[in-house]
């Protein structure tokens, strides 16, 4: 795109680059989020309707990323409480849940929804403490999200004989679930929702660090009167999600994660006839031609890659830009992340809140030194961090090529990779050339455009002129290791049953 | 040979300037609206919105007297212990200027604007209009708001409608010019982008583009003003030329103020933060934002009639 001045005058004054100044002059005052989370200091398992002690006595710490300061205690299963969840879930399945008319079923979907809605902001603050993402987040896309899709899957429950035209539909039997820390109660909703619609019942994991919003949700469980076992959930670390895998109960696995926890899994299963759906991790393209309008690209690849601090499977992490406009679209994002607050996540104004895990710091953290030491721009805003908890600049680096490994590996984090091409066809092939194929974004002015890139992009959603958009009614899913199978719309219902 | 029509004059221009995604922008601007500004935070832009207005009355029925009463509350908008500024300038129609003057006296820090230019439809000769402009200035006017020609732009003649701006730019003297787009008529924030640009490529450092006369259906938006901000930021880093904004109609309560000045701070930063580079076209809205300021003070709100009227919002 060419300059926007018409004519530059030739004998300008030569004057210092224009600079915008984002200072303090107008300092915004905390603005903290006061709802009560009402948490209890001690979570246990919640099986077979009811909040029972693990076998094993032992309980482990979940903190506040934000301060490291413990938030409650959360039970340590073992193999044996696994065991008694499935037997729970089993019998459930067989005596009540399986044999229940889905517009029965819908009645306890409709409910969890609306109570849920009743306590959003506790819920919010909840999510907020637990995982580090900013109150603005939880409170306007997290948990109404979460609620979104008990309502979705409730009004599906009376109509499944319409789900797969020409053919009848049924439960698979029990489920076993495993869940991520990036979004806690929206991903439990993604899991529960479709399968309990069908008619199975569920044994879940949450992930370690974020397990409050989870158990927090049993109690709505109960205030819904939802059938004992239905919905059985065990907390713990990786060793409770082997055995959640590997118990002989489940007919079905599902699974959202990392790619290196997906492959293990399909290992584990390999030769069983249990049915999975895996939703692993992603290196998502968000590809920016010359024809696009940039201002709202700017604003597209910001919401695509600093959303939730990055923990996003499908975040935009790797920016294709065309040439000609490569240097405008770093000039802009850079005056566009020097407005982005990071900090504490329940202040109101906060963009970018805390990273989930001291773990996860550490692995942003070398990412980042990695792409520094193989000479990629590094570009991070100034200001004060918080001194406690773990936080992380939003980062851009610019000067990436497609072999630097902060272009091919999964950082999970605030930072963004640019890279450049000159061609479509360039485009899509350094799209594709990742081992990933989750989503990706275009960014053009041009309808034919969008139209080819969405049918060549190897990743299961192509965002056009937007990013990170998210509907209960729309499927969403991977290609190559981003992993198989669809959660939300029909396609993710069909993925909890059998046709006959 | 390349055509002709208006159509791809504007399709040239937009290829130049960049276009406009309605969806980002609206979801941009909503992201301003959830900001909670509160306390020190709140009191200062307050303070800041209340120093920005343009207290503004444009009615067939305007008066020496009532112009002289907008004046008063110009200088002194409320009880001075409150901490209220006074506001950055009265506008009024050049019939107006001189009884403005008179009530405003020569040694005053508030600013007399003066619509001009066969306000509010421009539907005028061009040397009635630029007469209308001299006339404004004579009779003493600080700033000058014109119309753009609308027909010219929608129907592609882009150098006619730059030429009467420039007309109007030496017209104006040494008063600061207020280039009014008319967004409700222009219609899309494309044409609004690419109108922007015309305009700011003929007018001076510090002299403003405006959204809207308050005339018509749909005056300043969120998403007007992102727009036409978005433009002046691209316009100052290509050329390093800072132009002033002043979305105009339609900002009545001191809450759309601050979420304005949120969007200030965040796309242009701190340097447009004052009246010289930024303006509400209000009157209502002054009233409001002292009512917050005593509230903040006080804690509690007070009633309407506790607050002098002296206009009527537009």
């Amino acid at each position: 795109m060419p300059t926007l001045t018409a004519k530059k005058i030739s004998t300008r004054p030569s004057r210092p680059a224009p600079e915008l100044i984002f200072g303090d002059l107008w300092e915004f005052d905390p603005a903290p989020e006061t709802a009560d989370p009402k948490l209890k200091a001690r979570y246990d398992l919640f099986i077979n309707g009811q909040f029972v002690a693990p076998k094993s006595g032992k309980y482990f710490d979940s903190i506040n990323p934000a301060n490291e300061q413990k938030l409650a205690e959360i039970a340590q299963a073992s193999a044996a409480d696994v065991d008694v969840a499935y037997q729970a879930a089993k019998a459930a399945y067989d005596n009540v849940w399986g044999k229940m008319p889905g517009r029965e079923r819908a009645k306890y979907l409709f409910r969890i929804a609306r109570l849920l809605q009743d306590r959003a902001r506790e819920f919010a603050v909840a999510e907020t403490l637990d995982g580090g993402k900013p109150i603005k987040e939880s409170r306007d896309f997290d948990v109404p999200m979460a609620a979104a899709h008990f309502f979705y899957h409730a009004g599906w429950a009376d109509k499944l004989d319409y789900v797969a035209p020409g053919r009848r539909v049924a439960p698979l039997g029990v489920v076993g679930q495993v869940i991520p820390w990036n979004f806690p109660l929206l991903m439990l909703a993604w899991k529960l929702a479709p399968a309990l619609a069908m008619g199975n019942t569920v044994v879940l994991k949450p992930a370690e660090t974020t397990s409050i919003t989870c158990l927090k949700l049993a109690e709505i469980l109960q205030d819904a009167g939802l059938p004992p076992g239905v919905v059985n959930f065990v907390t713990g670390a990786g060793d409770v999600g082997a055995a959640v895998m590997n118990h002989p109960i489940p007919a079905k696995i599902a699974f959202t994660g990392s790619t290196e926890v997906g492959k293990i899994i399909m290992r584990s299963l390999a030769g069983t006839d249990k049915k999975m759906t895996l939703e692993l991790g992603g290196k998502a393209a968000n590809i920016v031609f010359d024809d696009a309008p940039l201002n709202q690209a700017v604003e597209g690849i910001v919401n695509g890659i600093f959303f939730n601090q990055g923990h996003v499977c499908c975040a935009g992490s790797r920016l294709l830009v065309h040439e000609p406009v490569a240097e405008q679209v770093l000039t802009k994002l850079k005056n566009r992340i020097k407005v982005l607050r990071v900090g504490d996540p329940l202040d109101k104004n906060t963009d970018i809140g805390a990273i989930n895990s001291k773990e996860q710091l550490a692995k942003i953290t070398s990412l980042v030194a990695s792409g520094v030491k193989e000479g990629a721009v590094l570009f991070q805003p100034s200001g004060r961090l918080p001194t406690k908890g773990f936080y992380f600049r939003p980062t851009i680096f610019s000067g990436v090529s497609m072999s630097h490994r902060i272009a091919r590996e999964e950082i999970f984090g605030p930072v963004l990779s640019i890279l450049t091409f000159r061609t479509v066809d360039e485009a899509i092939e350094k799209a594709n050339n990742t081992a990933y194929g989750l989503s990706a974004g275009v960014w053009t002015d041009k309808g034919s455009r969008i139209l080819k890139m969405s049918t060549e992009l190897k990743a299961g959603v192509v965002w056009a002129n937007t990013y990170n958009k998210f509907d209960p009614t729309s499927p969403f899913g991977g290609y190559k290791e981003s992993g198989f199978g669809r959660e939300g719309g029909r396609q993710g219902l069909l993925d909890y049953c059998k046709l006959i | 040979m390349l055509a002709r029509s208006p159509h791809a004059a504007l399709r040239r221009l937009f290829d130049e300037v960049g276009a406009v995604d309605a969806v980002g922008i609206e979801e941009r601007v909503a992201k301003y609206g959830t900001r909670s500004i509160k306390k020190a935070a709140k009191l200062w832009g307050l303070k800041l919105a209340a120093s920005m207005v343009d207290l503004t009355t444009l009615e067939g029925k305007d008066t020496p007297g009532k112009v002289a009463s907008l004046c008063q509350k110009a200088l002194c908008p409320h009880d001075p212990e409150l901490g209220v500024p006074q506001v950055a300038a009265v506008c009024v129609y050049p019939a107006m200027v001189k009884h403005a003057r008179k009530a405003l006296g020569s040694d005053t820090a508030v600013r007399i604007a003066s619509v001009a230019t066969a306000f509010p439809s421009g539907q005028a000769p061009l040397k009635t209009r630029l007469a209308e402009v001299k006339a404004a200035v004579g009779d003493g006017a600080d700033e000058i708001d014109m119309v753009i020609n609308r027909g010219a732009f929608l129907s592609g003649e882009f150098g006619v409608m730059q030429d009467e701006i420039r007309a109007v730019v030496a017209a104006c003297g040494d008063a600061t010019l207020k280039v009014i787009l008319e967004v409700s008529e222009l219609e899309t924030y494309d044409n609004i982008r690419a109108a922007s640009f015309l305009a700011m490529r003929v007018i001076r450092e510090g002299d403003f583009i405006k959204t809207s006369t308050g005339k018509t259906s749909l005056n300043a938006t969120l998403g007007n003003n992102q727009v036409m901000i978005e433009a002046i930021r691209d316009y100052y880093l290509d050329t390093g030329v800072s132009i002033a904004m002043k979305p105009a109609g339609g900002i009545r309560t001191a809450k759309q103020a601050l979420t304005f000045l949120v969007a200030i701070k965040e796309t242009l930063g701190d340097a447009w933060l004052n009246n010289a580079r930024y303006r509400f076209g209000a009157s209502a809205l002054l009233n409001d934002l002292i009512r917050q300021i005593a509230k903040e003070r006080s804690g509690a709100y007070q009633a309407p009639y506790y607050f002098s009227e002296a206009t009527e919002s537009y």
